[in-house]
């Protein structure tokens, strides 16, 4: 070997350099430009997570729809619920940008190769829930996303910045459940606080690991696809969310909760991760559920789409038959 | 039964219409058989329940007996509904619940149209609001029935099958009774009887294009408007008022 060939970097090397220098220097990665496999994978995999999680979200909200206690509300929970549903597009539309269509995507969350994000397989047991869900899980999906608006890659950041707008929107309609509830009937207090017993965890866990235990993390924050870690997200979402608790006067189920003056933060309790775990691999009381309807809705509809696909396609003829 | 007492009926039968066909849609959230398909009847859901508050709203004022939108919908029981028999039906599979709601959004149309000229000037602006929203719901339903029909074989079978299973219900529809009378001759209703050969006409084009034949089925069922109801409308309700009744005094 020459000195020269040992010297002078392979191909990869120096194009994985030069997208490097893009990224530090806060130019969005597009579609056609050149990027390292690994981050399209981890875009692939991250987006999807994302848009699988705005449809399966769609179900544990949908229970109530049904049921919801009065016209106003149904009427604003369809219109949420149709918003999730038109994140979920927007986001699948974004994810194939990097190569990947639909089918496929969908493909993995049925087999289960895609996760969505484990929170969805929680159950709505009252009202209570719809609110509980506006307010934290909207709340703690805001938070995260607020960071993704600056991703290095375009077309999820400005999914996200499109995005963000309808979710402050759905906070604020959940919290505004909460309230109502918190100064309702005595039974309306108690469910609004059994709400947010159940789902304060849950939401916290949204952020995912400890950064200490988030080894992908790093090589995501070096590509600038994440922008604040795992523990800083969390800790943003617990000091907007407990004066909100407070003004709702609900407790936060957290007995180490307090405010931390030398830090400027609320100090507070560690995260149950092996119940976490249990319910990602497998043992939420809705993950069977959720998964089947959604194979369910796609399985079941594949006659629709067929017939969809066979009518364009006599269009497509007879036009041609009609230029001719 | 005073004039008054009828022009509440007659909101109520429109407004109820609107809402028990809204309600069933809603059922669908997060199972349609396409991501765009479950927005488009998200969307539809959201039309129809927006006319339902709005007449169920404007009927419980000309009542003035305080009943709102919320105390009309979740306070009535079985026999004090107004909505079609054809609306009530389960779902069923996608062709079903298009072709009920073709046959709906076809006559609501027409419906509508007449309704716009209603010497009621708060109905005659629902209406003209409205019929913006049918427009699109007829053409959106309309597009589905010839999709499937002229389809697979498989879509056209289960099209032209969902659309014999309906037809004994639409022809209540364009039923006159004292109430829609009353409502003709102080110009605020319309003569539905006289929409059904448009409404025919209608739905024989879409027939024709879709590939499929108007249904030949002896049989027809009616009486929603005296209450005389099928058994689902009492499900829809129990799941739908749960709450309202289960609490009684909550504000939600
Ligand atoms: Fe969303
Ligand atoms: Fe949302």
């Amino acid at each position: 070997m020459d000195a020269i060939n040992t010297d002078a970097p392979r191909d990869d090397d120096a194009l994985e350099k030069a997208f490097q220098t893009k990224v530090d220097a806060e130019t969005r990665i597009e579609p056609k430009d050149w990027m390292p496999e690994k981050y399209r994978h981890t875009l692939i995999r991250q987006m999807s997570q994302h848009a699988h999680s705005e449809v399966v979200g769609m179900l544990p909200e949908g229970n109530w729809l049904t049921r919801a206690p009065s016209l106003k509300r149904k009427a604003v929970l369809m219109a949420k619920i149709q918003d999730e549903g038109g994140h979920g597009l927007y986001l699948y539309s974004a994810t194939e940008t990097l190569g990947i269509s639909r089918d496929e995507m969908f493909d993995q969350l049925h087999t289960g190769k895609a996760k969505y994000s484990s929170i969805f397989n929680y159950p709505t047991l009252s009202w209570a829930d719809i609110g509980a869900i506006g307010w934290l899980v909207d709340g703690a999906a805001i938070t995260n996303q607020i960071a993704l608006c600056r991703c290095s890659y375009g077309p999820y950041a400005r999914a996200m910045i499109k995005i963000c707008k309808e979710e402050s929107f759905h906070q604020r309609q959940g919290y505004e459940i909460m309230l109502t509830m918190a100064q309702g009937t005595p039974e309306q207090k108690a469910m609004a606080q059994d709400a947010l017993d159940r789902w304060w965890w849950p939401s916290l866990m949204m952020f995912g690991p400890n950064d200490s235990n988030s080894p992908q993390s790093a090589q995501s924050m070096k590509w600038k696809i994440k922008r604040q870690s795992n523990d800083e997200l969390r800790q943003k979402f617990v000091d907007a969310t407990v004066p909100q608790a407070e003004y709702l006067g609900l407790r936060i189920p957290d007995d180490n909760l307090k405010w931390n003056e030398e830090r400027g933060h609320y100090d507070f309790g560690e995260i149950d991760w092996v119940e976490f775990k249990n319910v990602v691999s497998g043992n939420g009381l809705c993950n069977r559920e959720r998964l089947k309807d959604r194979v369910d809705a796609h399985e079941g509809g594949k006659w629709v789409r067929d017939a969809a696909l066979a009518y364009a396609e006599k269009q497509k003829q007879r036009s041609a038959a009609a230029a001719a | 039964m005073t004039e008054k007492e009828m022009l509440v009926d007659y909101l109520l039968r429109l407004g109820d219409n609107s809402l028990i066909l809204g309600q069933r849609l809603a059922e669908w959230c997060g199972h349609a058989p396409i991501l765009e398909e479950d927005l488009a009847i998200t969307n539809i859901g959201l039309d129809l329940l927006g006319q339902s508050r709005l007449l169920l709203t404007y009927a419980g004022e000309v009542e003035g007996k305080g009943r709102d939108e919320d105390k009309l919908a979740f306070h009535r029981d079985t026999m004090a509904w107004r909505n079609f028999l054809l609306l009530e039906q389960p779902n069923g599979d996608f062709a079903k619940t298009m072709a009920r709601q073709m046959y709906f959004d076809a006559f609501q149309y027409l419906q509508y149209e007449a309704l716009s000229k209603s010497s009621d000037p708060q109905l005659a602006g629902i209406a003209t609001k409205s019929i913006k929203e049918i427009t699109y719901h007829r053409r959106h339903s309309s597009n589905w029935v010839i999709r499937l029909g002229d389809g697979t074989l498989e879509s056209h079978d289960k099209m032209q099958t969902a659309l014999n299973e309906l037809w004994g219900f639409v022809h209540e529809m364009f039923d006159m009774d004292d109430v829609d009378n009353a409502m003709l001759a102080k110009g605020i209703g319309v003569d539905v009887a006289a929409l059904r050969p448009a409404w025919d006409q209608y739905i024989e084009e879409v027939l024709a294009e879709a590939t499929l034949s108007r249904p030949y089925v002896t049989w027809s069922v009616r009486g929603s408007r005296e209450g005389k109801h099928s058994e689902h409308l009492g499900y829809i309700l129990a799941e739908m008022q749960f709450l309202q009744r289960a609490y009684p005094d909550a504000k939600w």
